[in-house]
């Protein structure tokens, strides 16, 4: 649909008035629409990144860190720079310092105050931690001289390494 | 492969019956939630095999959790692009997810898991983003459903998690919570009586930002808004509901109100242009998407203020998704053409109005 007003552009603003009980349909361009000073509602919102973007920029700029690399994904700042996006979790920890600045910026915050998050044990970390308690128990066993205890101990240890 | 929706119980559409509340003005509540897991790059540094270890590792996680153990999987890598375009047009995938934009081409291992009112999306910006769609005004319920399936998938799969930051995504826009809880809303009486500027603008300081029917970077066509958080960090998944719902409740207050302001003070204009958008809609025999919505928006308006009392919320919520081009592509089984998906639409929009025009007037 053209612009009612010029006939070039295609209309992106639809504007209904109602004068004189009288419904009136306008499609105008956006740049018809700025001359006749009509907010327009449909303007897309400004992309958060878009601040948060430049302050990268800026920041890269200053702080010449541009060579660091990210250990596990050899993502840069370049990168980030240029998509917007973070490669990995370990991401949040090489470029720790800059990002909480930028979170602070964007997010009006770093500091996540909801709900917590405990990952579930890998079953090797789970193996590690029942055979450490063991172990500490026959610590204690041998101490208070519960020898038959400790001897049960020692062989649920000897089977579980 | 095709796509077989008779496996989705509702056809993954439970969301438009309308019985949520103010279904007359809010249309859905979504409520999502970003996830990664731990040991892998983010599915957009990640290789297609790492991006298959993650979906497989979902499944498997999937398979033990009583919500989602009669879902569906889609793999929207193996479907041609009308399936995975039916599926971002019912609001079950992104467009990112279903390759459907031009900057993110389709990624192997892309996938959805789709249960009764649940979702989880493998492989989109993020491993993981689970979502709960509900029809009319309902956050609390939505989120209720999907912090138990975020609770049992991260009790069997290690999320990216930081002590300081919280759960780690690829946009920082989404770290912390990752929670976005967005409310499809319809306000073409704030729009008709030019309040609408005022409330986008008060939007905006509240912290909540707006966006078209489909999200990021869809335009606002129908008069239809989608109200969601802005930030997802330094404030608890509960404070950024309660805003939102404090928010959106009022702005459902206003658009009552200036509804009835428009039959007090204009009342035979209105009646007349929404009697034109139905008969245009009833009668027409080609229609482009954005008719069709700006019509289907006046009809919605004309059965809002009772004006129209035969037709039901339901069958205008259907009309709104079914007649999207890849809807009407599927139903007739081929590629459409633009003029033809016109026609098609324009078709189908008259068989359903006929179904239920008994009454009208």
């Amino acid at each position: 649909m053209l612009c009612d007003s010029c006939h070039e552009r295609d209309a992106v603003v639809h504007l209904t008035t109602i004068e004189n009980n009288a419904v009136h349909q306008l499609h105008l361009c956006e740049r018809c629409a700025a001359e006749r000073g009509v907010e327009t509602t449909v303007a897309t919102p400004k992309h958060p990144l878009g601040e948060f973007l430049h302050d990268v920029h800026q920041q890269v700029a200053t702080s010449r860190n541009e060579a660091v690399r990210c250990s596990f994904c050899n993502t840069t700042m370049a990168d980030f720079r240029a998509t917007g996006r973070w490669g990995c979790a370990r991401c949040y920890t090489n470029f720790e310092i800059g990002i909480r600045e930028l979170l602070r910026r964007v997010q009006g915050s770093h500091r996540h105050v909801g709900h917590p998050y405990q990952p579930p044990m890998s079953e090797e970390l789970e193996r590690a931690s029942v055979l450490g308690e063991l172990k500490e128990r026959l610590r204690r066993a041998v101490e208070s001289e519960q020898f038959e205890l400790a001897a049960d101990l020692r062989d649920r240890i000897r089977v579980m390494e | 492969m095709t796509l077989d929706l008779s496996l989705l119980p509702d056809g993954g559409v439970g969301w438009l019956d309308a019985s949520g509340r103010h279904a007359d003005i809010v249309l859905s509540t979504r409520i999502r939630l970003a996830r990664n897991v731990e040991g892998y790059a983010f599915t957009g540094r990640a290789r297609d095999g790492e991006r298959l270890r993650v979906l497989a590792q979902v499944r498997e996680a999937v398979g033990s959790i009583g919500a989602l153990r009669e879902s569906v999987m889609y793999r929207l890598d193996e479907l041609p692009p009308t399936s995975r375009a039916l599926l971002h047009e019912r609001h079950l995938v992104s467009k990112e997810l279903a390759g459907l934009d031009e900057q993110h081409p389709l990624r192997t291992g892309a996938a959805v898991f789709l249960a009764d009112g649940l979702g989880v999306m493998v492989n989109e910006e993020d491993h993981l983003r689970l979502q709960a769609l509900r029809s009319g005004f309902a956050l609390q319920e939505a989120f209720a459903s999907i912090d138990k399936l975020d609770r049992d998938l991260g009790a069997r799969l290690p999320y990216s998690f930081h002590g300081e930051f919280g759960f780690l995504t690829a946009c920082p826009t989404n770290v912390g919570t990752g929670l976005r809880g967005s409310v499809l809303i319809h306000l073409p009486g704030l729009v008709l009586t030019k309040e609408i500027g005022k409330v986008l603008a008060s939007l905006q300081q509240m912290g909540l930002t707006y966006r078209g029917l489909y999200g990021e970077g869809s335009e606002v066509v129908g008069n239809f808004f989608q109200i969601s958080n802005q930030t997802t960090l330094g404030r608890s998944e509960e404070e950024l509901l309660d805003q939102l719902l404090r928010v959106v409740g009022h702005v459902v207050e206003r658009e009552a109100e200036a509804r009835r302001v428009l039959l007090r003070d204009a009342g035979y204009i209105i009646e007349d242009k929404l009697w034109r958008a139905y008969g245009t809609l009833r009668y027409a025999r080609s229609l482009t998407f954005d008719e069709a919505m700006n019509y289907l928006s006046g009809v919605r308006l004309a059965v809002g203020l009772k004006l129209i009392s035969s037709l039901s919320v339901y069958t205008l919520n259907k009309l709104l998704i079914f007649s999207q081009a890849a809807h009407l592509a599927f139903a007739e089984g081929r590629a459409l053409t633009e003029s033809e998906t016109n026609l098609a639409r324009a078709r189908y929009v008259r068989k359903a109005l006929e179904g239920e025009a008994g009454s009208v007037g």
